[in-house]
């Protein structure tokens, strides 16, 4: 009412200030920064960077910066497509026992067929891309909770991964492929390492910067972004203005099951032996991540960026730690309050940025 | 129907080419292939008494997938095979189920019981009512304190401090400074006794790392990050085996010469006492404490015999280096050590 009102009451006049009206608005640089998910994550990163800089000594050696990248990279992996499935409105409570899930089935393949390396990989890839094609399509037939439908494929997981690999290897944890044909090229590609001077640099962390670049392009310069934030927003809405919500949702998941390959093969080809109890409660890592980055509990916003920060700041976190030498009886405390400090402050300086702009 | 029809020859041409692709792609070394040649030499577990067919029952507080109570169970299956034994098993990592399950085990009038009293408080109820129902129980691996005063008739394991004891006093004979034990589990009783054992005879410096158990990149990073933050440190001790694989890759890229030692065998640690990138292995032989706790049972039943004088039947520690790695290798193999 008042806003059809306003004009009669009050003729218009001549703008005082052109800028004032925020529709003719020329954002500058610094704002359209300021609008962005990951701002708060990138200030509370620095500020964790800072913090362990100066608290532990050995965390700005070269070496000991590689090995927090290599920590984070592990998380970050999975963190980029559970950050994009919140941004699409949902959870994924399997993606942690997923991860073992494709290592296992890429080793038993492979053994059990006395086949070359390679086809393990193949199978694993078509079969953990079906886990995922199985969430989503459970979670838009049924109209189910993702939490629901992806904890039930959570203990589902967790019981394939135990049931088979002790019915097809006879103990809990694979046998060594080590030893097979096309190990070596594998791990070339999941978990080799290159040394610059006297640093390792991990292949997760091109993998990983490789997801964060595709996933990136993906929300902000296609179509499907559009979508994604589109359902993550409000999903009828989206159906209604012609949204493929369905196809959307599935997409993601299989996103995360393909995140979920990867990570699973690296785990496979760096250790080449599985524990088949291994990855429950990591899954919550990768929620966290994506958390602490910006990325919204209820869906619609967040960034591919800010995940990949928060997997940064996780790995910092963990690691540094560990570098400052603190009693290690609080180790968990520690880590809880660091994560808990970086969001508040996440959320300070985005709730800080919106007023601004 | 079309698009059913297409989505149809979809699936089969994928399943098609994972097909073709493993035909194609056999690979001429390891493999099932190499398994299956070693396993034609093995024996297969046959009666050799023909007592009648006693249900056995085992309850342990192994989580999900744990590889050392695999083999625990691989000696007790192999005991019940030769002793004409039906053996059965569970096992929860949470005290208050792993009693729940021995109370039905109970119900179901079992005629023998072996428990681990990893939570000794939570499992005396249970074990007492085991008693009173006239099950005979046997106590394996933890428990070694209160297994007597539960009435239990022998108890068959480690004693973890002094495990970790041997652990100190090898360190010290290979003339190490400064060690790390690395907990897998942090508030794990047994694991605390270990690096407590070690503590107290290593005439040098013990340090402790926790790290995630159930998450293997986490374990190599802060191994990686302790090794950096502290070049002193010339040995690290993992207290499970499949961690001692890991704490190598660890050592490794920190670039570090620090030795790697464990607790517990695998197939991976014997192979890596034999080529030298593990120190040495401080083994308790999870096959003997299943096998023999179904062995002293049937004993009991059969003879009415009882091992140990109520003091605990000790297992471990035994320390395992290159020169017994060769023969070990084929029997961890096959998921007996």
């Amino acid at each position: 009412m008042s806003t059809t009102d306003a004009p009669l009451l009050q003729p218009a006049g001549p703008p005082a200030e052109g800028t004032d009206d925020e529709r003719l608005l020329h954002r500058s640089l610094v704002r359209r920064l300021m609008s962005r998910p990951e701002l708060g994550s990138v200030v509370g990163a620095v500020a964790v960077f800072i913090f362990f800089a100066i608290a532990a000594e050995p965390f700005l050696r070269a070496s000991s910066l590689s090995t927090v990248l290599y920590a984070s990279s592990t998380i970050g992996i999975m963190a980029v497509p559970v950050a994009l499935l919140m941004i699409g409105g949902e959870f994924d409570l399997s993606a942690g026992v997923m991860v073992v899930s494709s290592a296992l089935i890429s080793s038993m393949v492979s053994y059990q067929m006395t086949a070359d390396n390679w086809v393990g990989v193949g199978v694993s890839l078509v079969v953990t891309l079906a886990f995922g094609v199985f969430n989503g399509m459970l979670l838009t037939r049924t109209k189910l909770p993702s939490f629901i439908i992806t904890l039930g494929t959570f203990f589902m997981l967790t019981g394939l991964n135990l049931g088979f690999t002790k019915l097809i290897s006879g103990t809990v944890s694979t046998k060594s492929i080590a030893d097979m044909e096309g190990f070596e090229s594998a791990r070339a590609v999941f978990a080799s390492h290159v040394t610059v001077g006297n640093v390792d640099i991990q292949i997760t962390i091109l993998w990983w910067i490789a997801m964060v670049a595709v996933a990136t392009w993906i929300l902000l310069r296609t179509r499907v972004g559009n979508w994604i934030f589109a359902v993550g927003g409000n999903a009828d809405a989206a159906r209604a203005v012609g949204v493929p919500v369905t196809k959307t949702k599935i997409g993601l998941y299989m996103g995360v099951a393909f995140a979920a390959w990867v990570s699973g093969q690296h785990l496979l080809f760096s250790y080449d032996q599985i524990q088949s109890g291994d990855g429950v409660g990591n899954e919550f890592l990768y929620i966290i991540a994506a958390a602490v980055g910006g990325c919204l509990m209820t869906g619609g916003f967040g960034s591919a960026i800010g995940a990949a920060v928060g997997a940064f700041i996780f790995g910092m976190t963990s690691k540094g730690i560990v570098y400052a030498q603190w009693n290690p009886d609080w180790y968990k405390f520690f880590l809880g309050a660091m994560l808990l400090l970086a969001t508040l402050l996440n959320a300070w300086v985005r709730k800080r940025a919106e007023d601004r702009s | 129907m079309a698009r059913v029809r297409r989505r149809g020859r979809v699936v089969s041409v994928v399943l098609a080419a994972t097909l073709g692709a493993s035909l194609a792609g056999c690979s001429s070394t390891g493999g099932l292939r190499a398994e299956k040649e070693r396993a034609a030499q093995a024996a297969g577990g046959k009666a050799a008494v023909n007592t009648p067919r006693w249900t056995f029952a085992m309850v342990t507080h192994s989580g999900d997938g744990d590889t050392f109570w695999d083999i625990v169970q691989n000696g007790a299956q192999q005991a019940a095979d030769k002793d004409n034994i039906n053996f059965v098993y569970a096992h929860d990592k949470e005290a208050g189920r792993q009693s729940q399950l021995v109370q039905t085990y109970i119900d179901q009038k079992v005629d023998g019981l072996i428990v681990s009293l990893a939570k000794p408080k939570a499992m005396k109820d249970v074990v007492l009512k085991a008693q009173k129902a006239g099950i005979p129980v046997i106590t394996v691996n933890s428990g070694a304190a209160e297994s007597k005063e539960f009435g239990a008739l022998s108890h068959i394991g480690q004693d973890e401090t002094v495990a970790g004891e041997a652990v100190g006093e090898q360190l010290n004979e290979r003339g190490r400074k400064k060690a790390l034990c690395v907990l897998h589990e942090q508030g794990n009783v047994g694991h605390e006794q270990r690096c407590d054992g070690a503590e107290k005879t290593f005439k040098g410096d013990l340090q402790r790392l926790y790290v995630e158990g159930t998450n293997m990149p986490d374990v190599q990073s802060s191994i990686e990050s302790k090794l950096q933050s502290d070049r002193g440190i010339d040995a690290v001790v993992t207290l499970g085996a499949p961690f001692a694989a890991t704490a190598v890759k660890a050592r490794d890229q920190a670039g570090s010469d620090a030795e790697i030692d464990t607790f517990d065998l695998n197939a991976q640690v014997a192979d890596g006492l034999k080529d030298g990138s593990l120190g040495f292995a401080v083994d308790q032989q999870p096959y003997l404490q299943g096998y023999e706790a179904v062995d002293l049972l049937w004993l009991y039943r059969y003879n009415a015999d009882v091992l140990g004088g109520g003091k605990p039947v000790l297992t471990g520690p035994q320390v395992i280096t290159k020169k017994d790695a060769a023969a070990l290798q084929e029997y961890t193999k096959r998921g007996t050590r």
